[in-house]
């Protein structure tokens, strides 16, 4: 059903496009789409579980109990230390060359490039929101976190309802560039044969040696950029307008 | 050293193993991180510079520069570096009817295209940072007599380092992770020289957990660095 939605989708802006588009993009126009469609399944995938994971870690890191700071202090500091694209091929080519014999049945996950691509997508993505995160949350005055609890809240409870919100509000803008990033980073998922965009761009590339190749992964790219931008502007009017009532 | 290298196994040093050549990569890795960054911070000054300028038209230029830059993978742009810099010289050569074809080295396209972007970053901190310093210390420079020239070189210049350099200090981190890209490109640095030793080896999870953990190493001293420059560039400042 959904990849019926997909095909259609690809067939009709294809279409729509065939017009204006050169002779290389007609040939390829569905290979351009259908990257960018898994393009955007990852970034709205990770995006999503990336910023439950990292107010996960925020919390544990907050809580003032070094059984849960210590190992998402850890965490956090080796995913924001090292490339990315060390920690795709750590879990993909390190930990996938134990293969079915030393994997188990963990090894049904470890051979998708696509759902490895995720999980690493998402620990790296909540490494950085979750800084952003405690960024926003260091910079709240204390004394509101004491009136939660001396009224009853649990911390827990005074987190959920009166930190955290706030805390979101000041670092949006922070985190709208940590999406632009992650959008940028999701092309290095190419390198363990997932066909996302950058994949299909470069499987059409070492068809034709045409440069013009990489200038239209470019546009698919800008756009997903401006859509990005303005998604967190809005967002952000939204906040500011709800201050002022 | 024996009974070290039989505890390293095949990251051994010397000949048996590959301790040595993730070390060299390692330091074509920082080598690279250098040049960008230092290539990049002239870049974004001049490109700073033309964001400040009063012509509309270079204004234009340079923000549709960032633009791009800033919204395109940093694995495209080293793509297209590297592919579009051997098809732009090799055409430009036979447009003037010369029959020579040259190959530009990986270790150069890398430079080009890591520093490209650290410059459409660093413009936007420079442009911050001359903007931060106070007017009333350029009008009391222009009231005392300077020059345009000298106001810049001797008041403006050196304060605006004191707020560039905690940005400079996240682009450094952020460059220094992206020479990784150059592996794709089969540049020797120190990812690729693991990933040829994990292949070669059968040991990939040591080979790549062990260049995780130089790239750990070198951005827990990056930080300290950073520490100590931040501090030093807020000396003889009050209330900071």
């Amino acid at each position: 059903m959904y990849q019926d939605l997909k095909f259609a989708a690809s067939d009709g802006v294809c279409a729509g496009l065939s017009p204006v588009s050169g002779a290389l993009f007609k040939k390829f126009c569905p290979r351009f789409i259908d990257g960018f469609a898994v393009t955007i399944e990852l970034l709205v995938l990770s995006s999503i579980l990336g910023f439950l994971l990292a107010v996960s870690l925020v919390l544990g890191r907050m809580s003032g109990r070094a059984v849960l700071s210590w190992p998402a202090n850890v965490l956090v500091y080796c995913f924001r230390g090292t490339p990315l694209l060390v920690q795709l091929w750590i879990v993909y080519f390190g930990i996938g060359s134990f293969g079915a014999d030393g994997l188990g049945a963990l090894w049904v996950f470890f051979k998708n490039p696509w759902a490895v691509g995720l999980l690493v997508l998402v620990l790296n993505t909540s490494a950085y929101v979750s800084e952003i995160l405690r960024g926003g949350l260091v910079n709240l005055d204390k004394g509101q976190m004491e009136a939660a609890q001396s009224v009853g809240m649990s911390w827990l409870t005074a987190m959920r309802r009166i930190m955290l919100p706030q805390a979101i509000r000041i670092a949006w803008p922070a985190y709208g560039n940590e999406l632009v990033l992650l959008m940028k980073g999701s092309a290095l998922i190419s390198t363990i044969t997932v066909l996302d965009l950058m994949g299909q761009t470069r499987t059409v590339f070492a068809r034709n040696f045409d440069l013009n190749t990489y200038l239209y992964a470019a546009v698919f790219y800008l756009i997903l950029a401006g859509i990005i931008t303005v998604f967190v502007s809005v967002v952000q009017r939204n906040f500011s307008k709800s201050r002022l009532s | 050293m024996e009974t070290m290298n039989s505890f390293l196994g095949p990251l051994a040093f010397g000949s048996t193993g590959w301790g040595d050549d993730l070390l060299r990569g390692a330091w074509i890795t920082i080598t690279l991180a250098l040049w960008s960054m230092t290539l990049g911070l002239v870049m974004g000054l001049g490109l700073a510079a033309l964001k400040l300028s009063r012509f509309v038209l270079l204004r234009w230029l340079a923000e549709s520069y960032t633009l791009f830059i800033r919204g395109m993978p940093e694995f495209l742009i080293l793509l297209i570096v590297f592919f579009g810099s051997d098809q732009l010289i090799n055409a430009s050569l036979s447009a003037f009817g010369s029959e020579a074809r040259v190959e530009v080295p990986k270790f150069v396209a890398t430079v080009a295209g890591l520093s490209a972007i650290f410059a459409a970053y660093a413009c936007e901190i420079f442009r911050g940072a001359y903007l931060a310093v106070p007017a009333g210390q350029i009008e009391a420079a222009q009231a005392v007599g300077l020059s345009a020239g000298k106001v810049f070189r001797r008041v403006r210049f050196p304060q605006m380092w004191r707020y560039a350099i905690p940005g400079l200090g996240n682009l450094w981190m952020v460059v220094l992770k992206d020479t990784s890209l150059a592996a794709v490109i089969a540049l020797d640095e120190l990812l690729r020289i693991s990933k040829l030793g994990g292949e070669t080896e059968g040991r990939q999870l040591t080979f790549f957990a062990a260049a995780g953990a130089l790239y750990l190493m070198m951005t827990l001293l990056s930080d300290l660095g950073r520490a100590w420059a931040e501090q030093r560039s807020r000396r003889g400042i009050s209330g900071t």
